[in-house]
């Protein structure tokens, strides 16, 4: 697959370019944000941890394969109360990505139940969850509504 | 001859709610010395014991044993989530089938007052510069970052996926779920909660993750459950009072949940569902459709919608207008927790996959008082354990 997006999340004009790190492993910053998985080279199912055997088809060969950018929200909840640190509500889902289930939350959208719906279109973005006492700004990954 | 059968011959739950002064031991031996009083048996014809508390640490078998009776039979400590009360129950029963022993209790405990939301991954983003940890390689806990690990939110998903997938159902109906609960604990003594709420009320009250309002999710509770199993062969040497009390449990089911697509990002908990039903229903030589009533894993409104369908109660993708024909409620076709299920009844964890087969015996012996269902001879009791652990257990009235 490939992926047409912009590398969206923004650096401040005039400061010095920080290092970015992907907030997890499975996502990949460059050439432009995407999601990679390690899939399973027998049956093609995807994990986004790392496994000694497929949980499929219990073979022991995997290669990286990207996940598309684009996708559709197949199930979602808005969370009201959550883990001290996470600002509330936020609408986290299931997105389908071209048959690969892949979990996160939506942003750029009003977290209410009139402003998300089921099936919705999406496409993955990224924006700097924080930067630590290096300057090192790690960057995390969310979905979008398509416009 | 014997049937091979296993039978309950004695069961008990506690008042569920909040026990200031009693701890998990307590409240443990409280429900086993009611269980074995209720067989008419003690812990001296006890060949096997089965414990579980699921956030009490290990040890509880060993602990009650020391509170009502040490006599050197094999104890096991069972931790399987939500399923760990079923999974007692099953360690039991085969232990029993497998001809170890005639008489096992099972028993099943958790403290759970005033324990706030039940979440993941909690872990504080300290440290001075990143560190990758888990096995996503994160650099601070991906809960509520990556979505969400709160079980509210994870089985708000599981419900409208099946919405997605299927439609008609809405925030209004998963309400109307939980009003049909709430109505139903109001005739059960032993729950939490016993009021009833209209659906404004339901629909109004504190979201904790859309669809599902506080008033949507199980009630964190105290509460301790215990079963006193017997084989058929015993049984049969017991007196006649003993043996029309017995239950026969017609299907012991437990199953994992096996590779899908999705499993990975959003808990699958219908695929094992179904597979232990289709085992339950062949083992047992009986129908969806003969069950009298059922008390499924209600965890939050939303699960008990696509569990209506998992069970075989509805058509596949029928759940909804199922549910809105009246089926589910006491006086419909198939009434499904009348005990008020764990939205008002109450949810201590490990108690739970015990105390719905309680709920299902006191009907088929006739002794459920107001909230009694007429005529009950086959019921089923289903519990799910994130994970996932499924159990199901089909229980039948005796025939004597
Ligand atoms: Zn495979």
């Amino acid at each position: 697959m490939s992926s047409t997006l912009p590398f969206v999340h923004q650096v401040p004009k005039n400061a010095c370019v920080s290092e970015q790190i992907p907030f997890v492993e499975y996502l990949h910053l460059a050439p432009t944000p995407h999601l990679v998985a390690h899939q399973c080279t027998s049956c093609g199912a995807r994990f986004f941890d790392r496994r000694n055997a497929c949980a499929s088809c219990f073979g022991t060969s995997f290669a990286d394969a990207d996940i598309a950018t684009e996708g559709f929200v197949r199930s979602f909840t808005i969370v009201s109360f959550a883990a001290p640190g996470i600002p509330v509500p936020f609408v986290s889902a299931i997105i389908e990505c071209d048959g690969t289930s892949v979990r996160g939350n939506l942003t750029n959208v009003t977290a209410d139940p009139e402003h998300v719906s089921l099936g919705m279109k999406v496409r993955l973005t990224t924006y700097v969850v924080g930067a630590d006492d290096a300057g090192t700004e790690a960057v995390n990954f969310a979905f979008e509504p398509v416009s | 001859m014997s049937s091979g059968d296993v039978w309950i011959l004695g069961i008990n739950m506690t008042k569920f709610g909040k026990h200031t002064d009693k701890d998990t031991v307590d409240l443990a031996a409280q429900a086993a010395m009611a269980a074995l009083a209720d067989g008419g048996v003690t812990m001296a014809d006890m060949g096997v014991l089965a414990a579980g508390c699921l956030m009490g640490g290990g040890g509880i078998a060993q602990m009650i044993q020391k509170q009502i009776g040490q006599t050197g039979i094999p104890a096991y400590n069972v931790s399987n989530a939500c399923a760990t009360g079923a999974t007692a129950l099953r360690v039991v029963y085969m232990s029993i089938k497998s001809g170890e022993c005639d008489f096992g209790l099972a028993v099943g405990v958790e403290k759970l007052s005033g324990v706030g939301l039940l979440s993941g991954g909690n872990r504080k983003d300290d440290g001075k510069t990143w560190n990758r940890f888990g096995r996503y390689g994160a650099v601070a806990s991906t809960d509520g970052r990556i979505g969400t690990d709160t079980m509210p939110g994870v089985f708000a998903q599981v419900g409208m996926e099946y919405a997605h997938k299927y439609g008609g159902a809405d925030f209004k109906l998963f309400a109307q779920i939980s009003e049909k609960n709430h109505a139903h604990s109001t005739l059960n003594p032993l729950a939490a909660y016993q009021k009833r709420f209209t659906l404004d009320e339901i629909m109004n009250d504190m979201m904790i993750a859309y669809p599902n309002t506080r008033a949507m999710c199980s009630a964190n509770c105290d509460g301790g459950a215990a079963a006193v199993l017997v084989s058929d062969a015993k049984l049969k040497t017991l007196s006649l009072e003993q043996q029309r009390r017995a239950v026969k449990i017609s299907a012991s089911v437990l199953t994992s949940d096996p590779y899908e697509e999705a499993c990975q990002v959003l808990p699958d908990v219908n695929t094992l569902t179904r597979s232990a039903a289709a085992q339950a229903y062949a083992k047992a030589g009986i129908g969806p459709e003969d069950l009298d009533l059922v008390e499924l894993h209600d965890c939050f409104a939303t699960a008990e919608l696509v569990h209506y369908d998992n069970l075989g109660l509805c058509k596949p993708g029928e759940a909804a207008d199922f549910f809105k024909s009246g089926a589910t409620w006491r006086d419909g076709s198939t009434p499904v927790n009348v005990s008020g299920g764990l939205e008002s009844k109450g949810h201590p964890i490990a108690a739970t996959g015990i105390a719905n087969v309680w709920e299902v015996c006191h009907h088929l012996r006739g002794e459920a008082g107001d909230r009694q269902i007429q005529g009950a001879k086959v019921g089923l009791a289903h519990v799910i354990g994130l994970g996932s652990a499924c159990g199901i257990h089909i229980l039948e009235k005796s025939g004597l």
